[in-house]
């Protein structure tokens, strides 16, 4: 069966481009991943530099990074955790669906993702809109009062938990695009790997919080 | 017909296969947390570090499949580690013994 789809989706193909490249039209499913890799890669490097700014910074004011982090909530942190783990158990369950052939249950399963997605995100603004509160922002005089080591600390925070909360937003476009993809049905079981390279960007934005939750919230 | 043999070497999980990294995930995250209570003094960050090392090759060796993809993703992931690697140790060289 899954032959005959193929051919004839290859064929379809072959009569509306030019005739100079009718040998040549195929997917390349391997190139696709290979090129999703490499750029996650540079994303890897991207939040590794900021990483290794955290640890320059941590290494010299250890005890005031301390102090700082008692103003964060561990609860808010392990809850988004799990929330993020399990948007990414939804996202692998959305992949074997679509291989499975189950239309429904994989757009379900993606829906589920953006839902949890949303969920963090709405658990970041009650922790940001809280910290804003208490006067904790950027250049805000409250802070400007504090050690130096402080002010690093939240501003390391705001701009690693931004960054990341940006890839969450980006994350989440992605896949409202690939419902829409399997809605339409350019998304199948025979033709999914846009699904994956989807699918890996997820995992990357989960990777990333496995690593900022502790270094922000659990020190003491 | 390349296609479709391609189609059929790959390796397809189960639901349930997913579901039980999840728990562990979950139950590593439980860890994490319980752990940051008690006072190791230095020993937490590594504590801390090493699960969130053991996290993340679950979500990278099966979530992101890497475990049955082409050796090449492998590859690429280490020489990517590599250099970060490098980054690391020379700026801790510069930090710790400034």
């Amino acid at each position: 069966m899954k032959t005959a789809i193929i051919e004839k989706v290859n064929f379809s193909k072959e009569n509306d481009h030019t005739e100079i490249h009718q040998e040549h039209v195929h997917r390349d499913d391997m190139g696709a991943k290979i090129g999703m890799w490499l750029f996650l890669l540079t994303e890897l490097l991207l939040f590794g530099g900021l990483f290794i700014l955290y640890m320059a910074y941590r290494f010299q004011y250890s005890s005031s990074f301390i102090l700082a982090a008692r103003e964060l909530n561990v609860g808010i942190g392990a809850l988004n955790t799990i929330i993020l783990l399990t948007s990414s158990l939804t996202m692998a369950l959305a992949i074997v669906a679509i291989q499975k052939n189950k239309k429904i249950l994989s757009m379900i399963l993606i829906s589920a993702t953006i839902i949890f997605a949303l969920l963090f995100m709405v658990n970041k603004y009650f922790e940001w809109s809280a910290k804003i509160g208490h006067g904790l922002y950027p250049n805000s005089p409250t802070l400007l009062d504090k050690e130096k080591g402080e002010i690093i600390f939240f501003g390391l925070y705001y701009t690693m938990t931004g960054l990341h909360g940006l890839h969450v937003i980006i994350g989440v476009t992605l896949l409202a695009v690939m419902l829409v993809s399997l809605k339409k049905n350019n998304t199948r079981s025979d033709k999914y790997v846009r699904l994956e390279n989807a699918g890996l960007y997820w995992h990357l934005v989960d990777l990333i919080w496995i690593f900022l939750f502790p270094l922000f919230y659990l020190i003491h | 017909m390349e296609n479709v043999q391609e189609i059929q070497q790959e390796h397809h999980s189960g639901y349930g296969a997913y579901v039980l990294i999840w728990l562990t995930l979950i139950g590593l995250t439980i860890l994490t947390v319980s752990v940051a209570g008690f006072e190791l003094g230095k020993l937490t960050l590594v504590v801390a570090l090493g699960i969130a090392a053991i996290k993340s090759g679950l979500v990278i060796n099966i979530f992101m499949h890497v475990k049955y993809d082409d050796k090449i993703f492998k590859f690429f992931i280490g020489v990517a580690l590599m250099i970060l690697m490098v980054a690391f140790v020379f700026t801790s060289l510069d930090v710790f013994f400034r």
